[in-house]
């Protein structure tokens, strides 16, 4: 039988596929190469409870994938480094049923509209393909609204001065906010900023049949084990309460068949090996910035664009010991943030012209806790003294921090392609890295970070420091790799075949019959993580098929 | 009983442990919180069934709720494929060389215990910092799952007790419990 779709991917962009098709009575088959620890395997629109709260498990044993012995990645920094300088983990999103959105934190910001029009607005930028998109905010207002709503978002409507329009409240109010972030947030406002509740994908109340968050703390990198994080499990078990959908976990998407114009099916590769071809009418990836183009790679696609344009978001992180106990591991992990670092003020358009720039851009500052124990024991000594320190806990109990998403701009030569020569456990070919960061994310960078260790000695901070990810200058591996965990823009959207992959409606230039519905398509990469504006996406491109 | 080293091994392990994570005050250090076993039964994971890679969910009955960590998850082809590999080395088998050759953990530990000497035990404290700086690569690795053993969730081996996270003032795993608005933000 020839399903209607086929989707690549069960993460916060196919989920809302999944969601939208299903819905329109469209029969689906999710094709995940993870394994399904999200949802009951004898009822799949139940939850599973496979999620704890072990730093082991979900920080140093890959249980949310990938691997990287099974599923390498490489990575080189430029041509000249050679074939790669390294195999092993890139910016791994997870490789699980649910995708990105189960080890996220749940923050899931909109972009403003100035995010869909930098080269409009601002103009080029040496060394950079700055472009618009080829939609602008108003255009997505209404799928924002709708994937809010899907997924369950909490916040606070008005707190942000500089927030894009809204059509309707936030589904949720915003939770309780975390001791340290009040006191963050206190200082920022005193130094002129402008913090607010993050808007969370965290349940502060019950909603859509999934409890309130109980404040446990284990939320980044973490699965979240009551499920009050809605993203993407709420479309999920939608999805499959339809009795129209299919989940076949552990499962390979190898090749998109392609016949003329049309996609005809994709090759599967089974959880015991076994290859098979599955029909389907439309075919949709949603793989996420790094598997997406590698699958189409795969397929023999050759447009010179695909994996062109790798965007990660440059942080610069700052964090200040506090001689006062911060509470950063009990809460929802992230409560408050501000903008006033995206938006700019006079000091850094004077520090953009002194660096030659014609303009810069920041990214969303997240308040945030200190690590756990497990990690931060790793980066204390051993010896005589380890157990003292770690009783002192310097960056953990008395630790707050920021965290910069810079916008990262969209650069020719940061790319994905095939490797020449790693594979997979399956025999494929992996996806190769080419990154480095530019200058205006340095520039930004060194900008903003002394700023952010104002707020921190406004808070009392006996100390504070600042580093980057990637790391700046000489870093060696594997600092030069970055680790923000969100990838974007290998397979540009646009109008123009000969400068964009995908068409404004999501589909692959010349192709009637493939959608992109992740991250991939994003044009620029605002200072916002992509997880909400994917999802939007996804769900305007699921619409216009239906 | 050690899991998978010899017994002369598992003395040189907890000695060298000792020496990264001393006790401290009321603390535990490391053999004392069991951070040798933690270490021996991840180079044993495949001596039980299921192998002890992943502990159970979503409750360790610490805080409520049932003691689900003490089931640990079964393992896929891939998850014990990429597992074997990385704790047994790729042994030349082709179906782990797909990228070359692996050394797997079990090689790393014996070679890097031997190397401190079978004397390790016998020698002062002085001699046996003096010869973990000796082996930086494989102090680095003892030294990270010593950490691993020592703060993670006791049902892996380590942390005895959980007595490493009241050490630290670490409330450790709180589910099902979690923490109420007014711990949050008024604690």
């Amino acid at each position: 039988m020839t399903v209607d779709a086929v989707i690549v991917g069960s993460g916060p962009g196919g989920a809302t596929v999944a969601d939208v098709l299903t819905a329109a009575g469209w029969s689906v088959v999710i094709v995940e190469k993870g394994r399904n620890h999200l949802l009951d395997p004898d009822q799949l629109s139940q939850p599973a409870f496979d999620y704890s709260n072990d730093e082991i498990k979900f920080h140093n044993r890959y249980f949310l994938g990938p691997d990287p012995l099974i599923e390498p990645r490489t990575f080189r920094s430029q041509e000249e480094d050679g074939d790669r300088l390294h195999v092993g983990e890139f910016n791994s999103v997870p490789t699980t049923v649910g995708g990105g959105g189960v080890h996220a934190d749940g923050k899931v910001p909109r972009f403003r509209p100035d995010d869909f029009r930098l080269l409009s607005q601002f103009g080029p930028q040496p060394g950079a393909d700055v472009a618009d998109w080829p939609l602008d905010y108003d255009e997505l207002e209404p799928y924002y609204a709708e994937v809010e709503r899907a997924i369950g978002v909490a916040g606070t409507e008005g707190s942000n001065p500089f927030a894009a329009p809204r059509s309707g409240p936030f589904p949720m109010p915003s939770g309780a906010p975390m001791f340290g972030a009040i006191r963050s947030s206190e200082a920022a406002e005193k130094l002129g900023y402008h913090p607010y509740p993050a808007p969370s994908a965290v349940n502060s109340v019950p909603y859509d049949s999934r409890p309130a968050c109980n404040n446990c703390g284990f939320c980044a990198f973490f699965g979240c084990p009551i499920h009050a994080k809605g993203d993407p499990i709420a479309m999920l078990q939608r999805t499959m309460g339809t009795g129209r959908a299919e989940l076949l976990a552990e499962t390979f998407v190898s090749r998109v068949r392609i016949e003329g114009r049309r996609a005809t099916g994709v090759d599967l590769v089974g959880p015991d090996g076994t290859e098979r071809f599955l029909p389907a009418r439309h075919v949709v990836v949603a793989a996420g910035a790094i598997e997406t183009p590698r699958l189409l790679l795969l397929s023999g696609l050759d447009h010179p664009l695909i994996g062109r344009y790798l965007m990660t978001h440059f942080q610069t992180i700052t964090a200040g010991s506090m001689p006062y106990r911060t509470y950063g591991e009990r809460g929802r992990a992230v409560t408050h943030v501000h903008d006033d670092m995206i938006v700019g003020d006079e000091a850094s358009r004077a520090a953009a012209a002194e660096a030659g720039l014609p303009w810069m851009r920041g990214g969303l500052v997240e308040h945030s806790g200190g690590g756990l124990p497990i990690m931060e024991a790793k980066h204390m000594p051993w010896g005589e003294h380890h157990t003292e320190i770690m009783a002192s806990s310097p960056i953990r109990r008395g630790l707050w921090a920021f965290i910069m998403q810079g916008e990262d701009l969209p650069y020719a030569t940061n790319r994905v392609d095939l490797d020449p020569a790693v594979k997979d456990a399956r025999g494929f070919p992996v996806a190769r890295v080419t990154y480095k960061p530019g200058k205006h994310e340095l520039v930004a960078s060194a900008h903003y970070s002394p700023r952010l260790m104002a707020i921190l000695d406004e808070m009392g901070a006996q100390w504070t420091a600042g580093t980057t990810s990637p790391g700046t200058g000489n870093a060696s591996l594997p600092e030069a790799i970055p680790e923000s965990r969100h990838n974007m823009g290998t397979v540009r959207m646009g109008p123009d075949p000969a400068t964009s992959v995908v068409d404004p409606q999501g589909r692959i230039h010349d192709l009637d019959n493939v959608v992109i519905a992740d991250s991939s398509v994003f044009v620029t990469s605002a200072g916002y993580g992509p997880t909400l504006t994917l999802a939007a996406l996804a769900a305007r491109a699921a619409h216009l098929l239906v | 009983m050690p899991a998978w080293l010899t017994d002369a091994e598992f003395a040189v392990l907890s000695a060298a442990c000792d020496r990264l994570i001393p006790p401290f005050d009321a603390g535990p250090g490391a053999s004392e919180a069991g951070v040798p076993e933690y270490i021996d039964r991840l180079l044993g994971a495949f001596t039980f069934d299921p192998p002890r890679i992943w502990a159970g969910g979503p409750t360790s009955g610490r805080y409520g709720g049932e003691a689900a960590f003490t089931t640990f998850h079964r393992l896929t082809a891939l998850d014990e494929l990429a597992w074997r590999m990385r704790i047994e080395g790729s042994q030349g088998r082709p179906e782990r060389e797909f990228n070359g050759p692996v050394v797997g953990l079990q090689q790393r530990y014996r070679e890097g215990l031997s190397a401190l000497g079978p004397d390790f035990t016998e020698v002062d404290e002085a001699e046996q910092v003096a010869r973990l700086r000796a082996h930086p690569e494989f102090t680095e690795l003892l030294y990270g799952h010593s950490c691993e053993g020592m703060y993670g969730a006791p049902e892996y081996g380590g942390n005895r007790d959980g007595r490493a996270w009241v050490a630290i003032g670490f409330d450790g795993d709180v589910q099902p419990r979690g923490w109420t608005d007014e711990e949050v933000s008024n604690p």
